[in-house]
């Protein structure tokens, strides 16, 4: 196992993952460190998507699937029957590949999570303006917030989803791909945004653009066929990876 | 080439006629039913019980009668449908039973409607003993609608989008809040649209009241929902049967025909109204 310097947040426990019969994930075994951007890289069907939803529980919702192994967060085990996996997601967030905004007005998108969640806020309207600044989206909508979200660019519908999820104040935050359906300078809105959260948040992205995971992330991890081929520092990585495959895959050669 | 645009035209000009014809058929029985019937239309038509032995008077019983029971069915289909579509689409895990449980509905859809009837007889009138009532005929009605109102509804939830219920579950919000705060207000015009002709069928429907709920004549208003009730559809049966002058009622059975369509079309206008204020927010 890859021993990271820092304090570690998530730690997988050889964790294998199945959809029915077959196998997503084998012997996964890595830590996550806390207040760091991690990427997950490598072709598609690696398996780092089926990771990144293996961490706040996402993978119940499919029938059929089937975890092994232990996940801890914080010290404890996500996957432990007593744990209610509704708690884990609301310490982890999850932002999505396509933007995802509820048909409801910007202002009710963010408060919705805070407020069915019950975490009993006293000032919807300074959470609602604090998780918008966060995600730098406020000067765009603040005399708009009781408009549909649905009118917004992809950028903006985006931006205002990484709002929501940092409403509920979560301390992990995992990123599926988000930039992918969106244009070059949404893009580098996003890129900053995750260059600013990485303070408060220890942050896991998933990403299939190289130049991307080299410019935003500390440590990045390189999965190939459900199995994590290499993990270390992004410098690390992208100038002088150990495995031929790590190699092969950054400069383009397969994948 | 000649011969495929020939082609062409003929079977446009085929399925240009079956549209034609379809649209005829429907526009000839309003007329037909209008022709007969509007000459004993009048205010009092609508607002009085019938007289004479049914041969005068109006039929205000059977009007107040036919909007209790479908109101009354909307109450136990909508509920009752809306949650089985919800259990069968949200929480129920794929496979046998839940097929199982599918084909069910489906031979439901498939049964005569006077089984349904004389079911609504045997069980609520006299098993729980409701008696021939607006209480026993608004369930009977109400099971008949359930197959459309759980199709509908099943429809319009697998409409919603998954990543809405995604983005929410994300947010740890709990399931049955994903599913009253975000995926049910967005089925709901949809689970309405086909909903609206189970609210006609309910209405038009004469053989699951005619052992239920429907009285051959009763002057006076229903005081609770264990009263039995005239009914439109029941009215015109027994005017066109066993009234006591069939020949004479003619233009009165036409006339509360034309008062059960306009009936069906205003409850239908009701809920189409109510859809259309809901998809205003709707967009996606």
């Amino acid at each position: 196992m890859v021993v990271m310097g820092g304090k570690e947040i998530i730690q997988l426990d050889d964790v294998n993952f199945y959809y029915g019969e077959c196998r997503a994930l084998s012997n996964i075994s890595m830590k996550f460190v806390k207040n760091k951007v991690t990427a997950l890289i490598g072709p598609s069907g690696c398996g780092k998507s089926t990771l990144l939803r293996v961490l706040n529980r996402m993978n119940d919702l499919i029938d059929g699937t089937k975890v092994e192994g232990k996940i801890f967060f914080e010290g404890k085990n996500i996957y432990a029957p007593d744990v209610d996996p509704v708690e884990i997601r609301r310490k982890i967030g999850m932002v999505f590949q396509k933007p995802n905004p509820f048909p409801k007005t910007i202002y009710n998108n963010i408060s919705y999570g805070p407020k069915l969640a019950g975490l009993g806020v006293e000032d919807m309207d300074t959470l609602v303006e604090q998780s918008l600044r966060q995600a730098v989206l406020w000067d765009e909508v603040k005399n708009i917030l009781n408009k549909s979200a649905m009118n917004l660019s992809g950028g903006q519908q985006q931006r205002l989803c990484i709002a929501r999820a940092l409403a509920m104040k979560p301390d992990v935050l995992l990123m599926d791909e988000p930039t992918s359906a969106l244009d070059p300078i949404s893009t580098a809105k996003i890129e900053e945004l995750i260059e600013a959260l990485k303070k408060d948040y220890t942050i896991i992205i998933v990403t299939h653009n190289m130049q991307q995971a080299a410019r935003i992330s500390d440590e990045t991890a390189f999965f190939y066929m459900g199995n994590l081929i290499e993990y270390n520092k992004t410098e690390k990585i992208f100038t002088n990876p150990d495995m031929k495959q790590t190699e092969d895959y950054i400069t383009g050669r397969f994948g | 080439m000649k011969w495929r645009y020939f082609k062409q035209s003929v079977f446009f000009s085929l399925v240009r006629a079956s549209a034609l014809i379809i649209t005829l058929a429907l526009g000839g029985i309003i007329f037909y039913i209008f022709y007969n019937g509007y000459s004993v239309i009048s205010w009092d038509f609508i607002t009085k019980p019938p007289t004479d032995s049914m041969t005068k008077g109006g039929i205000m019983p059977a009007i107040i009668g036919t909007i209790y029971l479908t109101l009354g069915a909307i109450a136990i289909g909508l509920p009752l449908g809306i949650a089985s579509a919800v259990y069968l689409t949200e929480y129920a895990r794929q496979g046998k039973v839940v097929r199982a449980i599918k084909i069910g509905i489906n031979c439901l859809a498939g049964v005569p409607s006077v089984v349904f009837g004389l079911f609504g007889l045997g069980f609520f009138v006299i098993f729980l003993k409701f008696g021939s009532s607006i209480l026993a005929g608004s369930l009977t009605l109400g099971f008949l609608i359930l197959p459309t109102i759980i199709g509908a509804s099943e429809e319009a939830l697998k409409s919603v989008p998954q990543t809405f219920r995604e983005a929410s579950l994300s947010l740890g919000v709990s399931k049955w809040q994903t599913t009253y705060r975000i995926v049910l207000p967005n089925a709901l015009s949809g689970i309405l649209t086909g909903s609206i002709l189970g609210i006609g069928r309910a209405a038009g429907e004469t053989a699951p009241i005619m052992f239920t709920a429907a009285a051959f004549f009763t002057s006076k208003l229903p005081g609770s929902v264990f009263d039995e009730v005239m009914a439109l559809p029941y009215h015109v049966y027994v005017l066109s049967t066993a009234g006591t002058n069939i020949e004479a009622t003619r233009p009165i059975q036409f006339g509360t025909v034309l008062v059960l369509v306009a009936v069906v079309l205003g409850i239908d206008l009701i809920a189409i109204i109510i859809r259309g204020y809901m998809r205003r927010n709707k967009r996606w």
